[in-house]
């Protein structure tokens, strides 16, 4: 196993009565993609922040390579960092704003002219090095805030929200941009955002944050298939989220009915949340479904139907590629292993959101 | 559509011909022409006189040293105020405003009764057994002024091209390894020059062609050249004269713009005024 490049210990930090971190604890390992996912205002620009050296934690520790770096300022830290809007340097030109860490270093200049190339070509932007930022196009400046960090060669590489102000193609575009890079480079990447699917198509590691805490951290299959509590369920992708009772271990009764599942341990006739994707469920004939309902509603999404289902005194969500019309009896059927259970939710931020930011 | 806009720039152009433009070659003509209305250079060269040379030197000095510590004083101001809280720098920039709205001669001669040699400061130095300071008519006093009046030009030009800076902008440089002062002369300074050249017109300009200060707060004994163009009109009625003196003058003044124009593009550091 990878060694432990960055360790958050017990990492508090609040705004006069405003808490954002509260006992954070998190490691992340040498060469991992791992992303701080998280509705606004739940802590992860914080959290990178406080690793790159833009705010001082109130308490805990930030240690780098087993030493403790949290009283560093940023500039002594072996790191750099891909703001949130880029943030380049305006009155300078492209080779100018990637040169700039090198020349603080003093490296000689055949080494910067060799590096700024080098960097230029690595994301695609051969031959700039004269134009001025304000000639770029947005995605093309997200290339130099890159170019310019990576030139310094960080064991760890944080990015804020990088994409955040691009759009959707383009978005996607640099998400296999930024994975090639990795890989290519191999350094370690902290990558903040709100946009679970970036989260899911990049990560190594996804950590979920709530109102300053860890909600579950996991390889994304884990997030996404197993979440840990409501609020992860809702966050990540679209999600039935159903009040069951976990009758005995591999059965649970939702809206009255007995549900075969795959999940042991939580004690028995306990109230528990139900998580089933909307894309676990099948629509059967009537006489085949466990419970039986109506089609509510029916949208065509491209990939899929999503269709509305009321059955047993509740809406479920069913994304399908098979279609049932609009007022259809049909059944419905779940497998065991498709049906996530979940203890109640314990503190506010683990339930799930109710109006949804998105 | 057009035309309709175009009407409504009417009373501007009516404006700008009658009390800008007009004016103008008014004071062109006269400084190009003699008493009897003859084109001649003379009064263009006047300015070249050992005695107006001398005025319009010390003046450029004045000026210049004014432009300087409003600088020195005015640049750390705008960086307390850029990293303080909004609350607090809309609270000292209204502080700072606060003066500009009273009168301009009523402040000046207020200096004048502080600055008296029986003044409020030599009557405080008196009380507290420390030797009186002679002040007043001297070129001190000038620049005091000057200081005094026209600090404000250069808080906020350089104030708002430093507000204008994202944060994030500063923590890359941190970020990418420079120190707090390779920070500032290589980003910080170099961003807000913008507002620093602005200040710097907006303060030696005015600075430079004062009469008022100079009168007030020199007492008659130091001549700059804005008194000079001044006498000539007022007391030696010579506008022939005056007004070549004041073309010579305007040639700094378009200078100091061309500068303006050259490096404030945006005019970032003006759109407060």
């Amino acid at each position: 196993m990878a060694n432990k490049l960055v360790d958050l210990q017990n990492i508090s930090k609040a705004y006069g009565d405003n808490v954002i971190l509260d006992d954070l604890n998190l490691y992340i390992k040498e060469n991992e993609f791992l992303t701080l996912l998280g509705p606004s205002g739940c802590g992860k620009t914080t959290t990178l922040r406080i690793i790159g050296g833009f705010e001082t934690p109130d308490s805990g520790k930030v240690i780098f390579e087993g030493k403790d770096i949290s009283k560093l300022p940023p500039n002594e830290r072996q790191l750099n960092t891909v703001f949130q809007k880029y943030a380049l340097f305006t009155h300078m030109t492209i080779a100018e704003n990637i040169a700039f860490g090198l020349k603080i270093k003093n490296k000689s200049r055949q080494y910067i002219k060799d590096k700024i190339e080098y960097a230029l070509k690595l994301v695609n932007l051969k031959g700039f090095e004269n134009r001025s930022v304000d000639s770029l196009s947005g995605g093309q400046q997200q290339r130099i805030a890159i170019a310019r960090a990576i030139v310094n060669e960080p064991k760890l590489l944080l990015l804020d929200e990088p994409l955040g102000a691009l759009d959707l193609k383009l978005r996607q575009d640099m998400q296999y941009e930024l994975i090639r890079l990795k890989n290519e480079l191999g350094i370690t990447f902290i990558y903040v955002t709100h946009d679970q699917e970036e989260a899911l198509t990049m990560s190594d590691t996804i950590v979920v944050m709530n109102q300053g805490y860890i909600q579950q951290i996991g390889s994304p299959e884990d997030i996404y298939n197993e979440p840990q509590n409501a609020f992860v369920a809702d966050f990540i992708g679209e999600s039935n989220i159903i009040d069951g009772i976990f009758v005995q271990d591999e059965v649970v009764e939702i809206c009255g009915k007995k549900f075969a599942c795959v999940d042991k341990g939580f004690g028995n006739n306990t109230p528990v949340d139900v998580v089933i994707r909307p894309e676990d469920i099948d629509l059967v004939d009537p006489k085949e479904g466990t419970i039986t309902g109506i089609v509510k509603s029916l949208l065509f999404k491209g990939v899929h139907y999503e269709m509305e289902v009321e059955a047993n005194g509740r809406d479920w969500l069913v994304h399908s590629t098979d279609l049932s019309p609009v007022g259809a009896m049909v059944g419905i059927k779940v497998d065991p292993y498709d049906i996530q259970i979940m203890k109640k939710p314990e503190s506010e931020d683990e339930e799930a959101v109710v109006n949804d930011e998105q | 559509m057009n035309n309709k806009k175009r009407f409504f720039a009417v009373p501007y152009v009516v404006w700008m011909t009658a009390f800008i433009i007009i004016p103008l070659l008014i004071v062109v003509y006269y400084g190009l022409t003699n008493v009897d209305g003859k084109f001649t250079m003379e009064n263009i060269l006047a300015m070249f006189t050992p005695i107006n040379m001398k005025a319009l030197v010390y003046s450029l000095l004045l000026s210049f040293i004014s432009t300087v510590i409003c600088l020195l004083l005015a640049y750390p101001l705008a960086m307390i105020l850029r990293n303080a809280d909004l609350k607090s720098s809309s609270f000292i920039i209204f502080i700072f405003i606060l003066p500009m709205w009273m009168n301009f001669l009523l402040r000046t001669i207020s200096w004048q009764t502080l600055l008296e040699n029986n003044g409020v400061l030599n009557t405080i130095l008196s009380a507290l057994h420390l030797p009186k300071q002679h002040i007043i008519n001297t070129p001190y006093a000038i620049v005091l002024g000057m200081v005094y009046n026209f600090l404000p030009f250069m808080v906020l030009p350089i104030y708002n091209t430093l507000v204008k800076i994202d944060d994030n902008v500063i923590n890359a440089a941190r970020d990418l390894g420079a120190n707090s002062y390779q920070t500032f002369s290589k980003i910080t300074w170099p961003l807000s020059l913008p507002g620093v050249i602005s200040g710097i017109t907006m303060v030696f300009v005015p600075s430079l062609t004062t009469f008022v200060i100079s009168d007030l707060l020199g007492g008659g004994k130091v001549h700059l050249i804005g008194n000079v163009i001044e006498q000539e009109f007022k007391f030696k009625y010579d506008w022939n004269m005056g007004s070549g003196l004041s073309l010579v003058l305007m040639v700094f003044v378009l200078i100091s713009m061309a500068f303006v124009t050259k490096y404030d593009k945006d005019m970032e550091g003006t759109n407060v005024w």
